[in-house]
C-alpha cells in the first residue's frame, strides 16, 4: 500500500492503495466514479477509456503508480453539464442501445477530435477501432462523431 | 403550466424546469401523476438495450393522452403483484405489452375523465382529453391532469372492458421517434448498471470456476488467498439444493464454484490468481428438472472432456444417418429417385459465446430472512423461485430489483449469477457485489449450440424443383422449424432432425435455432436459384406465391403475403437489379419471432478485403412504436450477424474453452461495420411484433451470398474468415 495524489476532473484526491491497482478500479471502487467501465481487463474493448493529459488511455491497464502528476479526465469530467459536442451529438443521433460501452466510445472520440477536428471516415474507424460495441451502434457512433466535428 | 423535458439532451432553461410535484397520485401500477401535471410512467420490463424503457412508456403515454415532454420514466422492480409480465426476451416485449399497456394508459385516462366529470358535475361522456388537458367543451371548463389526479387516484378503477382505446390514426406518440430516456445518463457516465452499485459496508466477491466443462471442484486451499491483502474469506458456493427441481432458465455450467470475498474488486481479482485448487473429472450425472404438476424428471449431464475436433467428427457422422422425421409432404423419396439432378449442400456453424459487454455480476444484500438482489436479469420471475429455494427463504421475502443490463442477447435469462451473489451475501452476512472477469464470463458456457444442416433439392430435366429435403441437427439440439418456409411451397418436402448429447451448456442466443438455419436455408435457396437460372428474389417470390394460392399441407407457420412483401420492399429499396459498379450483392429473407425481414448486403473488395458497403433491410413488424429506435435495433442486429458470420466461434480442448477474452475471441469492430445501413419498415396497421431478433438470422446468408458473387466461392462453414483468408484473391 502507498499514498497517491491524483488530479481527476480538476479535483485532488488522495488514495492509499496497492501501487499496482489499475486506475480503473481506483475510480470505480474508491472514488465513486463509475462512468468508466470494466469490459475485459486487458485493454481489448475500450470500455475503460479515460484521458491522461488529454490522451486516450485504457484505465484497466494503467497502474495508479504510473499516474504521478498527470491530469485524469473521466466521462464525468468531459463537460460540466453533458454539453460536450460529442455528448450532444450522441443524443441527437440516439446512439446508445445498452449503453455500457458508450462512455469509453465518447472518451476515445473526444481525444480524436482534439487532435484531429475534422476526421475522415477512415480516421474515425482507425481511432475508434479499439472500442467494441456489442450492440452494434458503430454506424451511429460514426455519424455522431461527424456531427460533433462540424459543430465544434 | 411549467414543463420541460430533461429527456432531450439540451440544457433546460430556467422557465423550462419542472419542479418535482409536492405529491404523486398513483392511478395504477404503471402511472403516477403529480399535482403540477408531471407524469411518472413505470417501464415494467428489464432493459438490455432494445429500448423497452422508452417504447413501453410511449404506449402508456399515448393512451393516457399526455404530452411526452412531461413524462419521467422509472424502471419498475420485480413486483409480480403489480405487473403482469416482466420478462425481456424472444422479441416479445412490445408485442405482449401492446394491449395491456394501452389498456393501462386508457384506464388511467378514464379515471382522470371520471374525476373531471365528478368535479364539474357533468357527464363523463361529454369530456375530452388532449395532451394532459381535460376539457368539457360545452361549458368551457378546462383543467390539467394534475388538478384532477388527486381525486382520480381515489376513484374505483373503470371496467377495462368498457375503456376506449385510441384509433390508430389518433396516436400522437406511438409512431414518432422519441429519444432514449436514459440517453443523457449514459453519455454523462451516471451509475446505471448493477456493476455501478455500491452501499455502505459492501464487500466484493470474485468467483473461481472449474477450468473445463466436465470437471468439478475436488478441494481448495483457503489459506492460499485469505492471507492476501484485503481478503476476508473464500468458500464453496453450491447453487442448488440437491432436491431442487430446476427450471428452464436455471442452466448453470458449474453448480459449485468458489467465492473469494474481500474489500475491493482488484483485491479479489488478484486473489483469484493465487487460489490453489484441485479439480477432478466429473462423472456422468443427473439433476432434477421441474416438470408439470410439481414432478421432476432427471436430466443427464454426460461426463468427459470434449473437444471441438470430436464435435465436428460426430456431427459429420450424424449428417449421414437418418434423423427424426419432423415433417413430410408428398413423396420426397420418390421425387429424389426420379430426379434428373440433385443438389446437396451441407452447412455448419460453431458454438458462440454471447459476450455481453458488461460481464456477469450481481449485488445482493441478505439480512436475516429477507433478501434484496439487484442485477442484470431478463427473467426475474423464475430466478426468484431458485433463490428462495437455495437461500431457504420464503419467496415473498426475495426482492429482485431490475438493473439496466449491459447487453443480454439471451444470456441474462440464465440468472445463476443472481443466485451466486445471494448465497455469498447470506454466508458473509453483509451486502456483496460479485463480479465475473471477462475470462469467467466467456468460459461460463450457456453458449449458442453448434449446428449442421444438409439441404437437398431434386430437379427434373427442365430444372423444375421436384422436392426439397433438409436434415439438420446440432450439439445438443436440432435447429429445424418444420413448418416454416419453404415448407408449404413445395409439393414434396421432408424435414429431419437429430441431436448429439454433450456437457457443453447452451442457452437462447439471439433468435435461437433461426440464427443458424436461416443462414443455411437462404444460402441453399440462393444456390438453387442459380442452378435453376432464376433471379434469387424472383425464385423466393414464386415459392411464396405457391404457398399463398395453393399451399402444401396445413400448418404453414408464416403469412406468404407479408413474407413476399418484405422481399418486394427490399428489392425496391436496394434497386436490386441495378447493382452499382464494384459491388457484389446477396439477398436473404426470414420470418421469426413474428416479424418478416428481407436483407440485401452489398460488398466491395478493397485491398483484397471484403468491405460491407451497404445493407438494406425491409421489415414487417406491424406498427412501429419508436421508428428511430427500431432502426437502431435493426442496425445492431445486422452488425451482430455480420460479426458472428465472419468471426464468431467458441472452441474446446479437453473440455476447456480455448478462447477467454477479446484477444482470442474476435468481435466485429468499427472498421468492419457496414458503411451504411438502411432499415425500411412496411407501413401497415398490424399489431406490433418484435425486432430484437428478426434482423439477425437473415444477414448470415445475405453476406454469404454477396461473398459468393465477389469471390466465386460459396461458403458453407462459419465463421467465414478462415476460408476467406485461404482464398488466393482475398486476404482478410
Amino acid at each position: 500500500m502507498a499514498l497517491f495524489n491524483l488530479t481527476i476532473n480538476g479535483k485532488s484526491h488522495q488514495v492509499d492503495l496497492d501501487p499496482n491497482t489499475p486506475i480503473l478500479w481506483v475510480l470505480r471502487d474508491h472514488l465513486d466514479l463509475v462512468g468508466t467501465k470494466f469490459g475485459c481487463g486487458i485493454a481489448q474493448c475500450g470500455a475503460c477509456t479515460i484521458h491522461l493529459d488529454g490522451i486516450a488511455v485504457r484505465a484497466c491497464q494503467l497502474p495508479v503508480s504510473a499516474i504521478e502528476d498527470s491530469q485524469i479526465t473521466t466521462i464525468e469530467g468531459l463537460s460540466k453539464d453533458g454539453d460536450h459536442p460529442l455528448q450532444q451529438a450522441w443524443i441527437a443521433h440516439d446512439v446508445p442501445q445498452c449503453g455500457y460501452c458508450q462512455a469509453g466510445q465518447i472518451m476515445t472520440a473526444a481525444a480524436l477530435l482534439k487532435e484531429n477536428p475534422s476526421p475522415s471516415d477512415t480516421d474515425i474507424e482507425n481511432a475508434m477501432n479499439g472500442n467494441i460495441c456489442r450492440c452494434g451502434t458503430y454506424t451511429r457512433i460514426k455519424a455522431a462523431i461527424k456531427t460533433a466535428s462540424k459543430s465544434a | 403550466m411549467l414543463s420541460f423535458s430533461w429527456l432531450v439532451g439540451c440544457k433546460p432553461t430556467p422557465e423550462d424546469i419542472l419542479t418535482m410535484p409536492k405529491e404523486w397520485f398513483e392511478l395504477n401500477s404503471y402511472i403516477k401523476i403529480g399535482e403540477n401535471g408531471a407524469v411518472t410512467l413505470f417501464n415494467p420490463n428489464p432493459e438490455f438495450g432494445s429500448n423497452v424503457k422508452t417504447s413501453l412508456p410511449m404506449i402508456l403515454a399515448d393512451e393516457l393522452d399526455v404530452d411526452w415532454k412531461n413524462v419521467f420514466v422509472e424502471q419498475a422492480d420485480f413486483y409480480p403483484e403489480r405487473f403482469d409480465r416482466q420478462f425481456t426476451g424472444g422479441s416479445q416485449g412490445i408485442r405482449q405489452g401492446w394491449m395491456p399497456l394501452r389498456t393501462a394508459g386508457a384506464t388511467a385516462r378514464q379515471l382522470i375523465v371520471n374525476a373531471a366529470a365528478q368535479t364539474w358535475n357533468v357527464p363523463a361522456t361529454e369530456i375530452t382529453t388532449s395532451a394532459g388537458m381535460v376539457e368539457h367543451k360545452a361549458s368551457g371548463k378546462k383543467a390539467g391532469y394534475g388538478e384532477m389526479a388527486s381525486l382520480a387516484g381515489t376513484l374505483e378503477a373503470p371496467d377495462p372492458e368498457i375503456v376506449k382505446l385510441k384509433e390508430i390514426s389518433d396516436f400522437k406518440i406511438i409512431g414518432t421517434s422519441k429519444k432514449n430516456v436514459d440517453g443523457t445518463k449514459i453519455v454523462t457516465g451516471k451509475p446505471l448498471f448493477s456493476l455501478d452499485h455500491k452501499v455502505e459496508g459492501m464487500k466484493y466477491a470474485a468467483i473461481v470456476q472449474p477450468p473445463a466443462f466436465g470437471m468439478k471442484l475436488k478441494s481448495f486451499d483457503k489459506s492460499s488467498v485469505t492471507s492476501m491483502p484485503g481478503i476476508q474469506d473464500a468458500f464453496e458456493v453450491k447453487i442448488f439444493k440437491d432436491d431442487y427441481g430446476r427450471n428452464f432458465f436455471d442452466t448453470t455450467t458449474f453448480p459449485t464454484i468458489i467465492a473469494i470475498v474481500g474489500n475491493s474488486t482488484w483485491e479479489v481479482m488478484q486473489a483469484k490468481k493465487n487460489l490453489k485448487a484441485e479439480w477432478e473429472k466429473a462423472p456422468d450425472s443427473t439433476f432434477p428438472m421441474a416438470g408439470r404438476g410439481g414432478q421432476t424428471m432427471d436430466i443427464k449431464v454426460p461426463g468427459g472432456l470434449e473437444n471441438s475436433s470430436t464435435h465436428k467428427a460426430k456431427m459429420a457422422e450424424y449428417i449421414t444417418k437418418p434423423g427424426n422425421v419432423l415433417r413430410k409432404d408428398g413423396d420426397p423419396e420418390g421425387a429424389f429417385k426420379k430426379a434428373a439432378k440433385v443438389l446437396e449442400r451441407t452447412y455448419t456453424a460453431p458454438f458462440l459465446a454471447h459476450n455481453t459487454m458488461e460481464p456477469m455480476n450481481a449485488f445482493a444484500d441478505v439480512k436475516g430472512d429477507k433478501a434484496v438482489i439487484y442485477g442484470p436479469t431478463q427473467a426475474p420471475e423464475l430466478i426468484r423461485q431458485t433463490i428462495a429455494s437455495s437461500l431457504g427463504l420464503p419467496i415473498e421475502n426475495i426482492q429482485i430489483n431490475l438493473a439496466r443490463m449491459g447487453g443480454g442477447f439471451g444470456r441474462r435469462a440464465y440468472s445463476h449469477h443472481l443466485t451466486e451473489a445471494a448465497l455469498i451475501s447470506q454466508k458473509i452476512k453483509a451486502p456483496v457485489k460479485m463480479v465475473y472477469t471477462r475470462e469467467d464470463d466467456m468460459s461460463a458456457g450457456v453458449y449458442r449450440p453448434a449446428y449442421a444442416a444438409t439441404y437437398r433439392a431434386a430437379l427434373d430435366e427442365n430444372n423444375n424443383l421436384l422436392a426439397l429435403h433438409v436434415k439438420a441437427g446440432g450439439i445438443p439440439e436440432s435447429p429445424i422449424y418444420a413448418n416454416r418456409f419453404p415448407a408449404g411451397a413445395i409439393d414434396n418436402y421432408m424435414a429431419e432432425g437429430w441431436q448429439i448429447e454433450s456437457n457443453i451448456t447452451i442457452g437462447a442466443f439471439r433468435a435461437p435455432r433461426s440464427n443458424f438455419i436461416a443462414g443455411a436455408e437462404q444460402s441453399f435457396l440462393d444456390e438453387l436459384a442459380e442452378e435453376m437460372g432464376k433471379d434469387p428474389i424472383e425464385f423466393r417470390l414464386e415459392l411464396l406465391k405457391r404457398a399463398e394460392t395453393n399451399p402444401v399441407g396445413e400448418n404453414n407457420d408464416y403469412d406468404p403475403k407479408r413474407y413476399a412483401g418484405v422481399l418486394e420492399l427490399v428489392r425496391e429499396k436496394s434497386n436490386w437489379s441495378n447493382t452499382p459498379s464494384g459491388i457484389s450483392r446477396g439477398v436473404s429473407a426470414y420470418f421469426c419471432h413474428n416479424s418478416y425481414v428481407a436483407e440485401v448486403v452489398d460488398i466491395s473488395i478493397k485491398d483484397k478485403q471484403p468491405v460491407v458497403e451497404n445493407v438494406y433491410a425491409a421489415v414487417d413488424c406491424g406498427i412501429v412504436v419508436n421508428p428511430d429506435s427500431a432502426a437502431n435495433m435493426g442496425e445492431g442486429a445486422i452488425i451482430d450477424g455480420i460479426g458472428n458470420a465472419f468471426y464468431g466461434e467458441m472452441a474446446f480442448e479437453n473440455g476447456a474453452p480455448t478462447k477467454r477474452n477479446f484477444d482470442t475471441y474476435r468481435m466485429i469492430r468499427h472498421k468492419e461495420a457496414p458503411k451504411k445501413i438502411e432499415v425500411h419498415f412496411v407501413q401497415n396497421n398490424e399489431d406490433p411484433t418484435g425486432l430484437g431478433e428478426p434482423l439477425f438470422p437473415p444477414v448470415f446468408a445475405a453476406l454469404g451470398n454477396s461473398l459468393y458473387k465477389a469471390t466465386g466461392k460459396r461458403l458453407y462453414e462459419q465463421p467465414f474468415q478462415p476460408q476467406l483468408l485461404e482464398m488466393e484473391n482475398l486476404r482478410m
